[in-house]
């Protein structure tokens, strides 16, 4: 039988130890409706699930709702919209009482003396023209603004079909402000013309986030596994897709086989009732999502699979820290 | 039958559901270290326990709670929980 221990050395048995009891249980929670902004290719309102859910406004409500999420077993909130931070009662009522993630397009500015360590993704479409075009403004210009040098804030790079060639000018940009980035790709929801991924972008892209990662090594949180699985969609000897992916809601997983999955997981609408199917949304098709988070937890759930080999074990390590860190279960 | 041996089978047994589930490649009931760490060193994580947690609590008639899984780190520790939790004498 193949240990741990007979596949790493002293150095990656350590770094594997510093991870292997973490037992990360996170839930993904629409904190509201509403946002400040209407990009084009949002899964959240293209699909139309803003309209399937009242939203609840009691804020005992959202705290009991919370309290009952940390029984549960939930020990990591990941907050999501709408925009979050258009209601920082309810995430506050998340960070009170569990480790918590606000996704943000970073407009508005989370006030640190409320949430001093909560940590802040910031979501990032493509460059300047990119951000225009799907986003109606550059929100980098403000973003990087209210964010600059916070240690608890990265910028989640959207990477769109544009972008190939060009990551880097945007790395340095993030860089520049003293942030962190980590990268995923653009699934194109709404279908709009231009950002369509064509045949061999994925491959050249791959290459490029493995020099950006090389290159910026302090500022990229990433692993050239993750570049690799997320460009080719592909783990090991199987593809991702509806029978394979992590990221479904607990209650609403009928699949059968039912294959590993994020134990607990449930992706609750904000009416603290009704649940989503899955970490996106159910009318993408799961065969060409690009969704890194699914994509890392697929991953992630499948340590097992990745003890064939010391390089594959390895990179099963790095992908975990990546999450860990970008949820800060470990430090930068 | 002494305690001794009592607790010598029901690791093998343990030690049969966790190959038998885990699917678990090179390794018998009778080679499976019951000291191994099944965290550190077989790669189990919260999943693969509740699985085999599962199967445990029908094969043994006993009732194991989520909270009790740390403890559950070796075949030995697993055979001497199910011991001190069985409703029946094993």
């Amino acid at each position: 039988m193949k240990t741990v221990s007979s596949l790493l050395d002293s150095h990656w048995y350590q770094r594997y130890q510093n991870i292997s009891k973490l037992n990360i249980r996170s839930s993904i929670y629409d904190v509201t409706n509403q946002c400040n902004l209407r990009c084009k290719g949002c899964f959240f309102f293209s699909s139309g699930e803003d309209k399937v859910a009242r939203e609840e406004t009691d804020p005992e409500k959202w705290a009991a709702f919370v309290d009952s999420e940390k029984q549960r077993g939930v020990n990591l909130a990941i907050l999501i919209g709408g925009e979050p931070t258009l209601c920082l009662d309810r995430v506050a009522a998340f960070y009170s009482r569990m480790p918590t993630y606000c996704a943000t397009n970073g407009l508005i500015k989370v006030p640190r003396d409320r949430f001093a360590d909560m940590m802040v993704g910031i979501s990032l479409w493509g460059d300047e023209e990119d951000e225009k075009r799907l986003r109606g403004k550059d929100t980098f210009r403000i973003s990087s603004k209210n964010y600059e040098g916070d240690p608890y804030t990265y910028y989640l790079y959207t990477i769109t079909p544009n972008q190939v060639g060009r990551t880097e000018r945007i790395v340095k940009k993030i860089r520049d402000v003293g942030l962190k980035v980590h990268m995923q790709l653009l699934s194109n929801d709404e279908g709009v013309d231009g950002f369509y991924w064509r045949d061999g972008e994925l491959a050249d892209l791959r290459a490029e986030m493995d020099e950006m990662l090389d290159a910026y090594p302090d500022t990229v949180i990433s692993s050239k596994y993750y570049h690799k699985v997320i460009t080719t969609g592909k783990m090991l000897d199987r593809t991702f897709g509806w029978a394979e992916c992590p990221s479904v809601t607990e209650p609403m997983d009928t699949r059968n086989p039912q294959p590993r999955r994020l134990i607990r997981f449930i992706r609750w609408a904000s009416d603290l009732e009704t649940m989503h199917r899955c970490c996106t949304s159910a009318t993408r098709d799961c065969s060409t999502c690009k969704d890194g988070a699914a994509h890392m937890s697929w991953i992630m759930v499948n340590k097992r699979a990745h003890m064939r080999s010391s390089e594959d074990l390895q990179n099963w390590i790095e992908v975990y820290e990546m999450f860990a860190k970008l949820y800060q279960f470990i430090p930068w | 039958m002494s305690h001794e041996s009592n607790f010598e089978q029901t690791i093998r047994g343990v030690a049969a559901i966790v190959i038998e589930e885990l699917k678990l490649e090179d390794v018998t009931p009778e080679t499976f270290d019951p000291d191994l760490d099944l965290i550190d060193e077989v790669g189990v994580d919260s999943m693969d326990l509740a699985t085999v947690a599962l199967v445990l609590q029908d094969e043994y008639g006993i009732r194991i709670d989520e909270e009790d899984y740390p403890k559950l780190k070796t075949l030995r520790l697993i055979a001497e929980y199910i011991l001190e939790n069985s409703p029946v004498k094993i």
